[in-house]
């Protein structure tokens, strides 16, 4: 796209502040950020949420999510001032010179419409090029992007593809009116690590072949490390550092980069198993006809964690289903402290049901958004133990404080706390019942590396505290190390391999395992190439 | 086991500075920031309940005196002049707003009430409780509710508690319907999990996870429920079966007077009579859904653009 003649610098953003309007007050959002971006040059955004990555990537673009406004700055693509462009005119550069990949492609594409015509639409309506023309260029788009039978994966609808093939669909759209800028945002957050590579070899590929100049918004620095040339990270609305990927990886300037992958050096040193909680014996289960365990054995220790890891469909979560009794087994038994539990959750006593707790990944909807912290955590108070009235109260302060938050927070309402907090206090609900065991699905994976550490040294101190074992369901590869004794990778419903972290996470590995392992991006700027060549 | 430390009883008298979300502050926050329509149907709608209720000291003559003169012009005696046989009919519209909204509210209440439940359980259960109901909703839905209550009606005979009960059954339908849609949203939350992994029951869950989080559509759809039933049985009297006489009630005053309007180019405000209830249901519609317009507005997390 770029002629010789053209200045260098595509995109300048210059002092630029945003704020927002919600509880009744305006706050700031972009508190003055300055920000270049030259042609083909690719620009990674991290930081946590709440740090106004996503609004700063749709600013790029002239744009604010209603509720917000630019109140001051300049946003200079190619020359002209978007800020001072009207609406219609800003239009004009819309999914046509600038372009933008949203983190869900599931919700962003039309179920109605076939996805070749979504994705030439804005190319074809901007006039850009002819129906057949676009349909070929989106043909070869489809194949560039390595996508399975590229001629005629485009005249199938949206729920006809899984979600790394949405992805990459999504980035055709993207790249379809051969646009000077695009947007990435968070676009292989909700993807498993394994299609996560896929997809952003695919978009890494697709932009450097076309020279197309990018802003990658993400929270996940070992994925910015393959995908840009340079990082900027950002925090409450302003600039913490800016510097090329190398030199940012290698020496982080401040404290709070610093911080940004403690976690990867979280690690727990495993302990050997004593006596055994809880047991999956043989178990298969079913939803209908559908198969998802099969023959599923799993031992949990007291006072230990077991991690259970495996891409989404591999039967994690069925697993705990079955251990909680929402799912009864169609073979097999389930054993708690070497007695039977009965296998539906409504032939079970009360006593059973207190002692095996579970925590979720969302914490928000985990959480009844009605219910102050006080009749979240009093319930199972009351309902298990009977404490009512001043004691509740009394239990339910302790309990805050176990997880570091005061007695302020028990009339606040879930809406009222940060995703961390909402979390802790997920985990005073659990701890409430006074458990043996804990069922964790994917506690951390919606949080940020720095609340994920705080969450998952909280579970450390609690298990030594009061003998409590995990079962912990997740597909990070980095949480299993820094929080498990034991690993059950699993696949397919089936138990791959399992056993100490030590020897499950030293090699030979079965095939599995070695591709779930070498999947988990690191913090090396080399680490996709290597991996692809390696492929 | 979890053992706690000895808590020293200062600790446990705890003022927390965090502003108490009770129900009033929240309400009065809202009505704050209410727009005008909203202000001028909750004002109405005041004005209306006021006068159901002090009916008997606000109206000049009874409910059913009959004075001699019957078709009275409007004057100083008989401000807006008497009906067929000679009772007041500022009077009788006084009472009227007793009689016609109390049914009504009455109506609405149970209507919820029956419906508001089985959607709740329904939702829920999901299995053959569920497709029971819903097929029992669907065949009611199918017969045409005002055909439907004419024909219950002269079943079982035109009394009070029978047009409460038949238009609350046949509205409870709507309600259900609405009431199982949206809980089935609110079901499958995570919250709703837990409390079944805590071994909590049904009546538990139906109220107090599912319904805090559903209250605010059916408050809505209550409004609008509330005009609709309060439209049937105008329309019920109208057609006489409603309610009775003597019994004052707005929908029989319309049809008692209807053929004044005839009268209109010798004597407009003989004309005008029978629009007087009429307007006086027309106004209580409009109020009831200007507050439902706002409280769905409030409730649908629209912004103001």
């Amino acid at each position: 796209m770029s002629d010789s003649d053209q200045s260098k610098t595509l995109l300048e953003i210059k002092n630029l502040k945003i704020r927002g309007f919600s509880d009744e007050k305006w706050h700031d959002i972009i508190k003055g950020i300055d920000l270049t971006l030259n042609r083909g040059e690719v620009l990674g955004i991290i930081g946590e949420s709440g740090a106004g990555k996503s609004t700063l990537g749709l600013a790029a673009m002239g744009y604010t999510q209603p509720g917000c406004e630019i109140t001051s700055g300049e946003i200079i693509f190619d020359g002209a001032n978007l800020i001072s462009l009207s609406q219609k005119k800003k239009q004009k550069y819309w999914g046509n010179r600038m372009t933008y990949v949203a983190q869900s492609a599931a919700a962003s594409f039309n179920p109605a419409h076939r996805l070749i015509n979504q994705t030439t639409a804005s190319t074809i309506r901007a006039g850009l090029n002819t129906k057949d023309g676009a349909f070929k260029d989106a043909r070869d788009l489809y194949g560039a992007l390595n996508l399975p039978d590229p001629q005629n994966i485009g005249d199938r609808y949206p729920h006809q593809v899984s979600g790394g093939q949405l992805q990459r669909l999504m980035t055709a759209m993207a790249m379809s009116p051969r646009p000077d800028l695009i947007i990435f945002d968070e676009p292989t957050t909700a993807l498993d690590v394994t299609t996560q590579v896929e997809v952003l070899a695919a978009m890494r590929g697709i932009v450097e072949e076309f020279d197309t100049a990018a802003i990658y918004i993400t929270h996940d620095l070992s994925v910015v490390a393959q995908m840009a040339d340079r990082i900027k990270v950002l925090r409450y609305g302003e600039e913490v550092e800016e510097a090329e990927t190398r030199r940012m990886l290698a020496d982080p300037k401040e404290e709070y980069t610093k911080s940004l992958w403690s976690v990867r050096s979280l690690e727990k040193k495993e302990e050997v198993a004593g006596d055994i909680v809880l047991e999956m014996r043989s178990i298969s289960a079913a939803y209908g006809a559908a198969k998802v365990l099969f023959d599923v054995d799993l031992k949990l220790p007291r006072a230990r964690t077991v991690a259970v890891v495996g891409e989404s469909g591999s039967g994690k979560s069925t697993a705990a289903r079955v251990i909680t009794g929402l799912l009864p087994p169609s073979e097999g038994s389930v054993l708690f402290n070497g007695e039977d539990l009965p296998a539906e959750l409504k032939h079970r006593t009360r006593e059973q049901l207190r002692k095996i707790q579970m925590i979720y990944q969302m914490a928000d909807v985990a959480m009844n958004p009605r219910q102050t912290v006080r009749e979240i955590i009093g319930r199972p108070l009351e309902f298990y133990l009977g404490l009512k009235g001043q004691a509740n109260k009394i239990r339910t302060i302790e309990l805050l404080e176990l997880i570091d938050l005061d007695e302020s927070f028990i009339d606040r309402l879930p809406s009222e706390l940060s995703g961390g907090q909402k979390q802790r206090v997920c985990i005073a609900r659990a701890l409430a019942a006074n458990p043996e065991i804990i069922i964790c699905d994917e506690v951390t994976s919606a949080l940020d590396q720095i609340v994920q550490e705080g969450i998952l040294q909280l579970l450390m101190r609690l298990q030594k505290e009061f003998q409590i074992s995990y079962l912990f369901i997740t597909h990070d590869i980095s949480t299993v190390k820094a929080i498990s004794d034991q690993v059950v990778v699993m696949s397919d419903g089936k138990v791959v391999e399992q056993g100490l972290k030590s020897i499950v996470f030293s090699p030979p590995h079965p095939k599995y395992t070695e591709l779930l392992l070498s999947s988990v991006p690191e913090m090396d700027p080399d680490w996709l190439t290597n991996l692809l060549n390696q492929r | 086991m979890i053992k706690s430390e000895p808590t020293d009883s200062s600790k446990v008298v705890i003022e927390n500075n965090f502003e108490k979300r009770t129900f009033w502050n929240r309400a009065k926050l809202e009505l704050k920031k209410s727009p005008g329509t909203a202000r001028f149907g909750m004002i109405v709608i005041l004005f209306y309940i006021i006068v159901a209720l002090f009916a008997p000291w606000l109206a000049p003559y009874g409910e059913s005196q009959v004075f001699p003169i019957p078709y009275e012009p409007w004057g100083q005696e008989f401000v807006f002049g008497t009906d067929q046989i000679g009772r007041d009919i500022l009077s009788r519209m006084i009472f009227g707003a007793r009689n016609t909204v109390g049914i009504a509210v009455a109506t609405t209440l149970i209507s919820f009430l029956i419906g508001g439940a089985l959607g709740l359980a329904a939702a829920i259960n999901r299995s053959w409780l569920d497709q029971v109901l819903s097929r029992c909703v669907d065949v009611l839905m199918a017969i045409p509710s005002l055909i439907f209550a004419l024909v219950l009606l002269s079943i079982f005979g035109t009394s009070i508690v029978n047009l409460i009960l038949i238009i609350a059954v046949l509205d409870a339908t709507r309600v259900f319907r609405l009431t199982r849609a949206v809980s089935l949203n609110v079901v499958v939350m995570d919250f709703v999990e837990a409390a079944r992994l805590r071994g909590e029951g049904l009546g538990w869950i139906m109220r107090r996870e599912i319904l805090p989080n559903i209250l605010p559509p059916l408050i809505a759809e209550f409004g609008l429920r509330f005009c609709f039933v309060f439209l049937t049985i105008a329309g019920l009297s109208f057609l006489g079966v409603g309610i009775q006489p003597p019994l004052a009630d707005w929908g029989s005053m319309v049809r008692e007077t209807a053929m004044l309007i005839q009268f209109a180019q010798y004597d407009l405000k003989a004309g005008l009579t029978p629009l007087l209830p009429a307007s006086a249901i027309a106004l209580l519609t409009v109020a009831v859904n200007f507050v439902v317009d706002w409280f769905l507005h409030k409730t649908s997390g629209l912004r103001d653009e």
